[in-house]
């Protein structure tokens, strides 16, 4: 067991030091984020009221949208070279290697949604520190969510000639529950409201939709991995 | 299936169909809120239950692909998959008619129909995925994964009338539970008309599997044809 974790680690440590030396899905990312908050002003006002009680559902589109792009890079980027194929072989089980790479892609999405959030903040005028820990909570268990699906479908597509469109498309009607957790429960913790009884029942939906989800992603992902 | 069976089984569905419609628009009376306009229940029901089934039947062959590698479980679920998103789609329009008359719009995001469309969504993707790989075993296995997690969405959208408030009327089968609501006879209409469809939905199914077979004999006589 210890083995499986060390294996996933040093997958987890490879693909981020790679990141960290390129920087090409963070920094494409991050401005696409940046954009779509651009747009966003436009569609509606930003100052008035209305705008906080919609701000969870802008952010987490937002996140959605620029996280895609980090998640399409996840197995892509092991094509050149057919390092994927020496992956494949290697003596690292398939969950393992997808264990590796949903945390790497789960720190990059965590590092973009914190600073996104700051931007978010001022742009928009809303006080997303009141509830910072609990933000955090969700924020956390979303991305999981987010990245689960988004690194399995990621493998899923890898060999495709559309792999940029099909990604997409498959990805977000699948990620639906996870996000209309988050949207509803940053909405209010951006507000400043606690974690009340009601959102307890959005949590509960984030961590199921979370643990079904790796079990199934985990059990499957050899069979999509080995051709 | 042999040619014989789906013919008897097609034409089954076919009189049944006429017979249904002419119980449930000159038998069956209005109903006494909802007036003439009720009588699409006898198709907005039945033909969820079918593409749900379908669904369903996507999802078990898909496991058996996975674990036996059959072409006939991948063609099963590829067949069951076009045919109950058609269904679903009969399901969707049905259910915005009605939702036309009744609330005087076409449309309402509840999650009831939300889950219904997200689920449409889902599956009409496992057709494209389908189309966007070229090598055959790579596709079912993909396609296979791909149909597993896609039933989680058919749960949900099953669930979602007990699990959010929803503008969407509850249940009104008396086998969900559903207290006062249905007329037995109007009840026993939908299960009727529910068996046609899945006549129908079967005869599809068969024969959409076999020009699955036939496409891939094409194919391998071609390659065939090539190599000589």
């Amino acid at each position: 067991m210890t083995e499986f974790f060390r294996q996933s680690l040093s997958i987890t440590v490879k693909d981020l030091r790679l990141e960290m030396r390129s920087k090409e899905a963070l920094n494409a990312s991050l401005s696409f984020a940046l954009v779509i908050l651009l747009l966003f002003s436009f569609a509606f006002d930003p100052s008035s009221e209305h705008t906080r009680e919609i701000s969870g559902g802008l952010l987490w589109l937002v996140f959605a949208f620029a996280g895609v792009l980090v998640l399409n890079r996840s197995f892509a980027r092991e094509l050149p070279n057919d390092c994927l194929e020496a992956l494949v072989a290697s003596p690292v089980s398939g969950a393992a290697l997808f264990l590796g790479k949903a945390l790497a892609n789960f720190i990059l999405l965590m590092a973009l949604e914190l600073l996104c959030l700051p931007v978010f903040g001022i742009f928009y005028n809303v006080n997303w520190t009141a509830q910072f820990w609990n933000l955090l909570l969700v924020l956390a268990l979303a991305t999981w969510g987010l990245t689960v699906i988004g690194t399995t479908f990621s493998a899923l597509t890898v060999n495709l000639r559309l792999r940029e469109l099909m990604l997409p498309v498959l990805v977000y009607p699948m990620m639906i529950p996870a996000l209309m957790a988050a949207m509803e429960l940053t909405t209010h913790l951006i507000a400043g409201q606690p974690l009340s009884a009601d959102l307890w029942l959005w949590l509960r939906l984030l961590i199921g939709f979370d643990i079904i989800f790796t079990a199934l992603a985990l059990a499957l992902i050899e069979v999509v991995l080995v051709s | 299936m042999g040619t014989k069976i789906l013919y008897v089984l097609g034409a089954l569905a076919a009189v049944l169909l006429v017979r249904n419609l002419y119980v449930i628009l000159l038998g069956l009376p209005d109903e006494k809120d909802q007036g003439a306009i009720y009588r699409i229940i006898f198709f907005h029901l039945p033909a969820f239950f079918t593409a749900a089934l379908c669904y369903l039947t996507a999802l078990i062959s898909s496991v058996v692909y996975l674990v036996r590698k059959s072409q006939r479980a991948d063609d099963l679920a590829l067949s069951a998959t076009e045919v109950g998103l058609a269904f679903a789609a009969v399901n969707l329009v049905t259910g915005m008619i009605w939702a036309r008359i009744i609330w005087g719009i076409w449309w309402t995001w509840d999650a009831r129909l939300t889950w219904a469309l997200i689920t449409w969504l889902i599956y009409a993707g496992y057709l494209m995925l389908r189309r966007a790989i070229d090598d055959p075993s790579e596709r079912a296995k993909n396609a296979a994964v791909l149909c597993i997690f896609a039933f989680a969405s058919v749960l949900i959208t099953w669930k979602s009338i007990d699990w959010w408030r929803t503008q969407h009327p509850g249940a009104v089968l008396s086998i969900r539970g559903a207290e006062g609501g249905l007329d037995p006879a109007m009840e026993s209409m939908i299960y009727f008309n529910w068996l046609a469809l899945l006549l129908l939905c079967i005869v599809l199914v068969a024969v959409r599997m076999r020009q699955e077979r036939v496409q891939r004999e094409i194919d391998a006589l071609r390659r065939h044809a090539h190599a000589l």
